[in-house]
């Protein structure tokens, strides 16, 4: 094959990201341009204080919302243009969510919860429950799956959200203030097992946080000030 | 995929057992009336039927007036002139005609000893046995004398003999009607229900000379009932009863008769014509509520959307399409609505039994029917759950999420 030396895609390519709400007087800029790219097997933890832009970023990122301009390419495809059926189905396949307020279904049990996102990809039940056992296995949780979530603490029910997006073996895993609801010693055992999904298992981790000791368990730490990317520390093979 | 979303719908509807219930009430009223009015209207029309078909086809009734259902309208008509025995034994002359049953009624109270009872009186003459294919069950019918010399004899139908004479035998008593003392010479066989539910066995026969001499004290006659030869058709024998009363009753060419001659076809198909208008009446006032109790699916399931804003955020979240959100919202109405069908149509068929044993008519319950109201419950359900499944759709998965 003839050209110059193919560069792997990046995971994530953001060019010149921008999201506005309203307009005219009421316009706000929730991202003012935005250039980034994370790997495949990064840890990343996005920074900044309320406003700046930061939860707008993940919501992009993660085909929730659509930027108003610029160009969002995931694993080369063009996110931007995509319909919401289509994002739908990336989000299907690709990745999983985990929230600072864990959103796990109240009425379902642990098992329920994590087979979820397997119903939506049409996998027969059987399949669903062993995967879901597997992923409630992995963050620790084995002998819980018929446990809901009023009768797990904080950090369980953060456990199975991370089951829950981990079930659908997904490329990347998005953590939107993980441990913000948690007391620091769960914090960091929720961290510690994030960074094992992490380093085990290859999975791209983007995590928001404003809690400087949470960045520390990322490889890479960018900086959000009023929808502008300030600082980026630790990209690998940055100079 | 759709089984999941049925199975989730029943997990939703299980969860909340008493709303999902007051949820399809309006559902089950609705079919169950539905299904009830027309299990009975059928029924009923069975019944109609039935009770003519035992008359025969052949059977002509001839009345003064026009031929019409249902109560006079406007009083200031003059009455069309009666009949007399003289008619009835000309019509008997016809080629046509097999039997001839002239008739006048009265309703009377008949006493015996101190049991009495509040009836219809027929004067006929035996003939009215043969026209309406009428067995005597004891005792004997009219002889020819008594019916020429106008005698004090009766023939009881069942009603009126259990009111008078209980389990006993009345066959030679003597019954009391007014001032006149009157021989029981036997009881009629029993008929059960008429077209309309009257009981038919509510009746003491008596020869018309009897009745019109010593009860009603004219020589009139209300009515008179043909039964044609087999070889005759109904159409013929119309014909010819009609030519000949018109040449009796001087009617000039080009008037219009005062008397009508109807055949049995015709009446029964008013009947059943009545019966399918009553029964389509009162069917769509049935089907409004059918109406209500979609109105009030739509109401809860706007409700549950709401409630579950954050259910729809995280499924959204996990991948769900737009589409897939509709569907599980749609499936869940559609299930409460055919829940409620099921039921309505358990209680429907339920009350139409009851009914049907209490005015002592056929159960007539139709596959057909069940189906649509099945079928309808189920469009219910897709219309009225729609709107609220759209909602849903619609939700933006950011919103959603922040739903508290």
């Amino acid at each position: 094959m003839k050209g110059p030396i193919r560069v792997a895609e990046p995971l994530i390519r953001l060019r010149e990201v921008a999201r506005v709400y309203g307009s005219g007087e009421a316009e706000v800029r929730a991202l003012a341009g935005v250039s980034l790219t994370i790997d495949k097997g990064e840890f990343v933890a996005i920074m900044g204080a309320s406003g700046s832009g930061k939860s707008t970023a993940m919501n992009i990122i993660g085909f929730l919302d659509r930027p108003t301009s610029g160009e969002y390419l995931f694993q080369g495809v063009p996110v931007q243009s995509l319909d919401a059926d289509q994002r739908a189905l990336l989000r299907r396949h690709t990745l999983g969510f985990v929230f600072q307020g864990f959103n796990l279904l109240p009425r379902a049990t642990a098992l329920e919860n994590v087979e979820l996102p397997l119903i939506y990809k049409g996998m027969p039940k059987a399949r669903r429950v062993a995967l879901a056992k597997a992923a409630l296995e992995t963050v620790g949780l084995k002998g819980r799956e018929d446990s809901n979530p009023s009768q797990l603490s904080g950090g369980q029910q953060q456990r199975v959200a991370i089951a829950r997006a981990l079930a659908g073996s997904p490329q990347l895993i998005l953590a939107d203030e993980p441990t913000g609801n948690l007391d620091s010693k769960r914090s960091y055992e929720i961290m510690a097992l994030l960074q094992v999904l992490n380093r085990e298992s290859g999975i791209t981790i983007v995590m928001v946080t404003h809690e400087e000791d949470i960045a520390a368990f990322a490889g890479r730490r960018l900086v959000f000030v009023d929808g502008i990317l300030t600082e980026d520390h630790g990209k690998v093979g940055a100079p | 995929m759709i089984w999941e979303s049925v199975a989730l719908a029943f997990t939703a509807i299980i969860r909340n057992k008493l709303r999902s219930f007051l949820t399809v009430l309006g559902v089950v009223i609705g079919v169950a009336a539905v299904i009830a009015m027309v299990t009975i209207g059928q029924g009923s029309s069975a019944q109609v039927s039935a009770s003519v078909e035992s008359l025969g086809t052949n059977v002509l009734s001839v009345r003064p007036g026009k031929f019409r259902m249902g109560p006079p309208i406007g009083g200031a008509t003059a009455q069309p002139p009666k009949f007399d025995i003289k008619d009835a034994e000309a019509i008997a002359d016809l080629p046509s005609v097999a039997f001839v049953a002239p008739q006048v009624t009265t309703a009377l109270t008949v006493v015996a000893g101190n049991a009495n009872s509040a009836t219809q009186v027929y004067g006929t003459t035996g003939d009215y046995l043969k026209v309406q294919n009428w067995a005597v069950a004891s005792g004997r019918p009219f002889a020819d004398v008594e019916l020429d010399a106008g005698s004090p004899v009766c023939l009881l139908g069942q009603t009126v003999r259990a009111d008078l004479f209980g389990k006993a035998d009345p066959v030679g008593a003597r019954i009391r009607i007014k001032t006149l003392s009157c021989q029981v010479i036997g009881v009629m066989a029993a008929r059960g229900a008429g077209s309309f539910g009257q009981d038919q066995d509510d009746l003491i026969l008596m020869p018309i000379k009897t009745v019109q001499r010593r009860l009603v004290g004219n020589s009139e006659v209300e009515s008179i009932s043909i039964a044609l030869r087999k070889v005759a058709t109904s159409a013929d024998g119309v014909d010819q009863v009609s030519a000949l009363l018109r040449d009796r009753r001087r009617i000039a060419l080009g008037e219009e008769d005062n008397f009508s001659v109807t055949d049995m076809a015709e009446i029964s198909s008013v009947l059943t014509g009545i019966n399918t208008v009553l029964t389509g009446l009162l069917s769509s006032v049935a089907a409004v509520s059918l109406l209500v109790g979609g109105i009030g699916i739509m109401n809860i399931m706007l409700v549950s959307v709401t409630e579950r804003t954050r259910e729809i955020g995280i499924r959204l979240a996990v991948g769900a399409s737009a589409g897939q959100v509709l569907m599980q919202f749609l499936v869940e109405a559609v299930v409460l609505s055919l829940l409620g069908g099921v039921l309505g149509i358990a209680v429907g068929l339920g009350l139409a039994f009851v009914a049907s044993t209490f005015m002592s008519i056929p159960f007539a319950p139709s596959g057909a029917v069940v189906a649509l109201a099945f079928g309808f419950s189920a469009l219910v359900g897709v219309v009225f759950g729609y709107f609220p499944a759209r909602r849903a759709a619609r939700l933006d998965p950011i919103e959603a999420l922040r739903h508290q």
